[in-house]
């Protein structure tokens, strides 16, 4: 399955990194001459292991931030967060079975559901629906489960929001083309909070700050990748030059669509997007909403030009409608002296 | 396996609370629902984090800060046309808004103790940023009017303080249109032209309202013309930023927003009218209209502020629009292509 990625070698500390990324015009971060970095996340080999998310947690020294059951499969981290910069999403589905074969039903309807979920239905926190489960299990003869797995991480978008709307500047843009926070400058506005199209950045509650992936800076610092793609047994997480990492990217969805995957799809490698690109982008086997990712995501600093010039009219409004309403006070003979 | 399997159904049940799955094959069940519009999502899920702002503080400033912006510009107007009590009332009116406004501001930050960061850079890509600027200009004129006003000293410095707030109070009623509006809450994006609009309407009805209830009848004809041009212009904007929001316009109409709108709209309508048939010879009459302009306009920004929530709280909102986006784009593409073929061949 990795068998594209073995022309290019593993995903490892780039040697332009240290070199400075000369001789690389394509994919240069325009600010420090050095080439831009990211991760291709390839969910079609992604095994949901969770080293990622363990990686991360650890290098980064992430707090705790709950430890319940979801209900949702294999995934009990929920989502991205203030402390959670890596989430693998586990989506579990049904497909219609392949043309010319029958399934036979493997166990006996709801007593097998239980059994093989440890003796009950795993109704966790709001999980509604044992009745049609029932159902399913009991009808569903005709359909093969497919298992989708995704390691979900900060976009590091080319257009960041995040980084357009804080007021102070703690986000900022590196000299590897990442996004990352100021912990010593956040005053803990929230404005990034909502900003993000993707839903990734949030405020710690006990903290007030914000956070998100850092891209490892300490690491791409000292030339090396970042934990979760050092941790990933499986390749799925890949670091390196984005340049490479698109061709490499285009190289395996070909190699799928030729294999069969049709749904194979590649999602944020479009520099022509709504945030011009992620830093960090995937390889999908179904619509990007499935994964919780949002289909047509754009920075809505794109229109702030046109929000001004909005609000400087409606500001203009605001002072010609009273001025009008002076006028009309003294037109009808309102003064506002003498009269009582 | 069999695990797996008995959870599947209650993704599909997550999503169909708000929608069914376009993934065909399993279709039962699918006929007692009225079909809605169809999207996936992931358990349900939001896709965008829902502002972690305090509706008490946020939306708390968003009226305040445009009743303190609105209340200067009435304020100068007063000032220039001599109905001298109004004038001084709305000068203190203002600076009191202004100050709890700005107390609002820096109890909602994660690390107050910080807030000094705000004026670390100047950032036209930061609505806050403009904002915070914004604040440090107008926060001393109208204190500085306030305060002429009230000790009747310096006059010449406070007519000079009085004129500048009431050049920068209409960027304040205004700005913190663009500051939701530049998100990606869809009740808030959706609607990012006609925000300002809806924005500086009900600063003008807070306004006009705080005019009516503060300053003698004799002297508040123009706040009730002021009140019934916002009344009017509210209806209307309102009207036409639900249209322009499409499906995302029902975080507009239902529950807590909803209510908190409707609300809005009689108080300010019913406010504008009271001032208007008897603001000018009941002192009583006046200071009701007032109230209601005031609670009218306090309940449009606490609306506005509960749709963006509830829209963001929902993947619906956020998946639905973009995928129509999408397809939209894509058949137009298509349209394109075929058009190029046929006059080819």
């Amino acid at each position: 399955m990795t068998d594209v990625t073995d022309g290019t070698g593993p995903a490892g500390p780039p040697s332009t990194l240290a070199s400075g990324g000369r001789g690389v015009p394509d994919g240069m971060d325009p600010h420090s001459g050095r080439e831009r970095v990211g991760f291709f996340t390839d969910t079609s080999v992604c095994i949901g292991c969770k080293a990622c998310e363990v990686a991360c947690k650890e290098w980064n020294a992430i707090p705790e931030d709950g430890m319940s059951l979801t209900g949702m499969s294999y995934d009990n981290t929920g989502a991205l967060g203030a402390s959670t910069w890596r989430h693998v999403a586990f989506v579990e589905q049904t497909r219609p079975a392949p043309e010319g074969r029958t399934e036979l039903p493997l166990l006996g309807g709801r007593s097998g559901a239980g059994t093989a979920s440890g003796g009950g239905e795993p109704q966790g926190a709001g999980v509604p629906g044992g009745a049609t489960a029932q159902e399913t299990v009991e009808g569903g003869s005709g359909g093969d489960i497919r298992w989708l797995m995704s390691s979900d991480v900060c976009k590091h978008c080319t257009h960041a929001a995040c980084l357009d709307v804080c007021p102070t500047g703690a986000l900022f843009r590196t000299e590897f083309g990442t996004v990352v926070v100021q912990e010593d400058v956040c005053n803990g506005c929230g404005y990034c909070v909502p900003a993000c199209p993707y839903g990734v950045i949030e405020q710690r509650p006990d903290d007030g700050r914000a956070f998100k992936c850092t891209m490892c800076y300490d690491r791409l610092g000292a030339g090396q990748e970042p934990a979760c793609a050092k941790a990933c047994p499986t390749e799925s997480i890949q670091f390196g030059p984005l340049d490479e990492l698109r061709a490499r990217a285009a190289l395996r969805v070909d190699q799928l669509h030729e294999a069969g995957v049709t749904e194979a799809r590649l999602y944020g490698e479009d520099p022509e997007d709504g945030v011009g690109g992620d830093g960090a982008f995937f390889l999908l086997l179904d619509e990007p909403e499935v994964y919780g990712l949002p289909p047509d995501p754009v920075v809505t600093t794109r229109d702030l030009p046109a929000m001004w010039k909005h609000a400087g009219v409606a500001a203009l409004s605001l002072l010609g409608a009273c001025g009008a309403a002076f006028v009309a006070a003294a037109v009808t003979g309102n003064t506002g002296r003498g009269r009582g | 396996m069999t695990s797996a399997e008995s959870s599947l159904p209650r993704r599909a049940d997550e999503g169909g609370r708000h929608g069914r799955h376009r993934r065909g094959g399993r279709r039962r069940g699918e006929q007692l629902m009225v079909p809605k519009a169809e999207f996936q999502s992931y358990y349900g899920r939001p896709v965008i984090k829902p502002p972690s702002w305090e509706a008490r503080d946020i939306a708390g400033y968003f009226f305040l800060g445009g009743l303190a912006g609105g209340g200067s510009v009435l304020a100068a107007g007063a000032h220039l046309t001599g109905r001298a009590s109004t004038a001084k009332a709305m000068k203190v009116s203002s600076l009191a808004a202004v100050s709890l406004s700005a107390a609002a501001l820096v109890h909602d930050l994660g690390v107050p103790s910080r807030f000094y960061n705000m004026l670390r850079v100047a950032k036209p890509t930061s609505p806050m940023s403009v904002g915070s600027w914004l604040l440090a200009a107008y926060g001393p004129a109208a204190g500085a009017a306030a305060a002429t006003a009230v000790t009747g000293r310096l006059p010449r410095t406070g007519a000079l303080a009085t004129g500048a707030a009431a050049l920068l109070g209409p960027a304040l009623a205004s700005y913190t249109a663009v500051l939701a509006a530049d998100t990606a809450v869809p009740a808030w994006h959706g609607v990012h032209r006609e925000l300002p609009y809806l924005f500086v309407a009900s600063a003008t009805a807070a306004s006009a309202g705080m005019a009516l209830a503060v300053g003698p009848t004799r002297e508040n004809a123009p706040a009730r013309w002021a009140a019934g041009l916002a009344a009017v212009a509210d209806v209307a904007v309102s009207q036409a930023a639900e249209r322009r929001l499409g499906m995302v316009a029902q975080t507009w109409r239902e529950g807590r927003a909803g209510t908190l709108l409707k609300t809005a709209k009689a108080l300010t309508v019913g406010g504008a009218v009271t001032a208007a048939v008897l603001g000018r010879r009941s002192r009583i009459a006046a200071v009701a209209a007032g109230a209601a302009l005031l609670a009218g306009s306090a309940c449009t920004r606490f609306g506005v502020f509960a749709a963006g929530t509830a829209s963001a709280e929902d993947p619906k909102y956020t998946v639905v629009p973009q995928r129509e986006r999408l397809e939209a784009a894509k058949a137009k593409a298509e349209t394109a292509a075929t058009a190029a073929e046929t006059e080819k061949g």
